[in-house]
């Protein structure tokens, strides 16, 4: 993007002046960091305006009300922003116990590490701000941060309720973590990649090639890692750190105006970013159902039908990810609170055991090559790796691309044929044979 | 523009922010800003992996030094969020303890740091590995990556694939053997530390009596 800008935009207008702009010139740089900065941050602010709106309606629908119907019109679908307003205009309060530094930079914690996340995660192929070749893990990693900023500000407030909410925070997401963890290796030992645009780029063609469809314990460990997802962006029936009924508002019972809204802000940033990590490691990231842009041939395509088809990308992909958000709402109106233990009960005895109990029967089907809706290959037992790889059919958005095809010529293709692991192939077989020799 | 090496800019930000908290961890005495000070200079440590371009080792780094010393912290409040501990007051003595052995310690990594050769940026790594290559030299054999490691841990060393099977067969082939006695080792860690904690049957007083 940086070389884009240089060379398309800033050597564009340097020449009105006489002049002209390297390709590696550091203010490409700058621009496309501000760019991709400021279209993160508009995800998650807008975001969060349109799904607090969301929930309200939602939620109103689901109790047989209306939910708001005034602020600017038919839907009152500018109450968001009547609310913004109101936070913005309200007495910024602190307690006098409090630990002021702590307390102040509490809510930016939160929100820094939500949207730091969002550096990784793709919205098409190739369009994330940041490249990783371990992107799931990062984002993981930063994600597990947000739990820091809700400690500290439930020991900051100086006040029980807030301690109380803080540590049941601290204790369910630690919890969750492992399960968390668990579900998401599954789809990165079936790709071979902790690449999220690789893993996206392998579930390309009809729905069935998407990986919650793999197997039909993928189904079930889509289904856990939701749970976990809930868990650890601390919504209903999981919210046990802001339980109104019990701890006034838990965490944030002593934050007001601006400062409470960050938490809004970094709450529903993480509930959109889950859902994107659902989408892209279970439900096809911005594939859709159809593979339109294969049909048309324009998914990789250079200049401008290359973008509309990326664009498309990213429609489907937010879409997903709004969907899972609006499931998360559904949740949240329906099912009941749960109690502490109850809590780590689901995590300990339900949700940990399960993921582990899927992670080993899905390797056994991936080992054992068994047929997946995807690619119904004949059932064959793994005796050489060539000879388990199906024969390419005529067209190639019907199925799952083959990895050396993707390697090629496949649609947006890249290097997973990479030369280490055909290296470690080799290796691994004149270990056996020779192990079998002896 | 050129003029100023931004990478250089960002390591001497990256390393100042880490030991500026760290030296702020030395000099709080509230249990809480200290691991709160802690974490941010882990997280500016691993910033400074994520500039040398390892980002699985930078992502490694928030996972568990920055997520481990998150759970000290929660731990911090805890045991101490009211109390006498809240405020912690070094003696003489400690401090001349903790002085040798830090002092000791910094004598020892600040000869090793200027051992090191220069700073260079993953593109200046790959323009010296080019002009290694032009001179006719051959490339050091073994490029971390996080797919080398990974599956020298599962058991093939792809950084050995020439050498001799015997040595492969005889132990060389891989950290998978060490990687597992860690993992038992963890896991009867776990197991025992379980068993410690377990919930134990309260001895009612007529059991007492019984054994008195």
């Amino acid at each position: 993007m940086a070389e884009f800008i240089n060379v398309y935009i800033l050597d564009w207008v340097a020449a009105w002046f006489g002049g002209s702009v390297a390709v590696d010139a550091l203010f490409g740089y700058i621009v496309a960091a501000v760019l991709k900065a400021a279209i993160i941050l508009n995800i998650i602010a807008v975001g969060a305006l349109f799904f607090i709106w969301l929930e309200r309606k939602v939620s109103g629908r689901i109790q047989d009300r209306l939910g708001p119907t005034r602020v600017g019109g038919k839907f009152g679908w500018l109450q968001t922003l009547a609310d913004g307003l109101k936070l913005i205009t309200k007495e910024d309060l602190m307690p006098g116990d409090a630990d002021r530094l702590l307390f102040r930079l509490a809510p930016y914690i939160a929100f820094c590490a939500s949207f730091a996340a969002y550096l990784a995660l793709p919205f098409a192929a190739g369009w994330a701000a940041i490249q990783l070749n371990v992107a799931v893990f990062f984002i993981l990693a930063v994600l597990g941060l947000e739990v820091f900023g809700v400690i500290l500000a439930g020991y900051a407030s100086a006040s029980k309720w807030s301690l109380f909410g803080a540590m049941r925070e601290a204790a369910q997401v630690v919890s969750y973590e492992v399960p968390l963890g668990l579900c998401v290796v599954i789809p990165v030992t079936v790709a071979g990649t902790m690449d999220l645009t690789k893993i996206g780029e392998l579930q390309a063609g009809w729905f069935t090639n998407w990986y919650v469809f793999h197997s039909p314990m993928m189904l079930i460990t889509a289904g856990v890692f939701f749970t976990c997802c809930l868990a650890s962006v601390n919504r209903a029936p999981f919210d046990l750190a802001e339980a109104e009924s019990e701890l006034v508002a838990g965490f944030h019972t002593e934050y007001s105006g601006l400062r409470w809204s960050f938490f809004f802000m970094a709450e529903y940033g993480s509930m959109f970013l889950v859902s994107g990590l659902a989408a892209v490691l279970f439900f096809g990231g911005w594939n859709g159902p159809i593979p339109i842009t294969h049909i048309l041939g324009i998914a990789g395509a250079d200049g401008l039908v290359g973008f509309i088809a990326q664009l498309m990308g990213a429609t489907n992909m937010l879409l997903k990810m709004s969907l899972g958000v609006t499931i998360m709402i559904w949740i949240r109106w329906t099912l009941p609170r749960l109690r502490i233990d109850q809590v780590m009960t689901t995590c300990w005895k339900y949700c940990t055991p399960i993921a582990c109990v899927m992670f080993v029967s899905v390797l056994l089907w991936q080992a054992y090559q068994l047929p997946t809706l995807g690619r119904l290959a004949p059932l064959r037992i793994a005796g050489d790796v060539e000879e388990v790889l199906p024969p390419p059919p005529t067209t190639t958005w019907l199925r799952r691309p083959a990895a050396t095809e993707l390697a090629t010529n496949g649609p947006g293709s890249f290097e997973l044929a990479d030369s280490d692991i055909h290296g470690a192939i080799a290796a691994a077989r004149r270990l056996s044979h020779e192990v079998e020799g002896q | 523009m050129d003029a100023i090496n931004w990478s250089s800019f960002y390591f001497f930000l990256f390393g100042g922010l880490a030991c500026l908290f760290a030296l702020a961890v030395v000099f709080t005495s509230n249990v809480v800003r200290m691991a709160f000070y802690l974490i941010m200079s882990l997280a500016a440590t691993s910033g400074l992996f994520f500039l040398a371009g390892a980002d699985f080792v930078g992502a490694m780094q928030i996972m568990i030094y920055v997520g481990g010393t998150l759970v000290l912290l929660i731990f911090g409040v805890m045991l101490t969020a009211q109390g006498p501990f809240i405020k912690m007051h070094t003696s003489g003595g400690d401090w001349i303890l903790a002085a040798v052995v830090g002092g000791s310690m910094l004598a020892i990594l600040i000869p090793a740091a200027f051992a090191l050769g220069a700073f260079i940026t993953p593109d200046e790594a790959e323009v010296a590995a080019e002009q290694r290559l032009a001179d006719g030299n051959e490339l050091p054999a073994a490029q971390p990556t996080a797919t080398r490691i990974g599956l020298g841990v599962v058991g093939a060393r792809v950084d050995k694939l020439e050498q001799e099977s015997p040595v492969l067969v005889g132990g060389m082939s891989g950290y998978l053997l060490a990687f597992e006695i860690i993992a038992i080792h963890l896991l009867v860690v776990l197991v025992g530390a379980a068993y410690l904690a377990r919930a134990k049957k309260r001895a009612t007083p007529t059991q007492i009596e019984a054994v008195e």
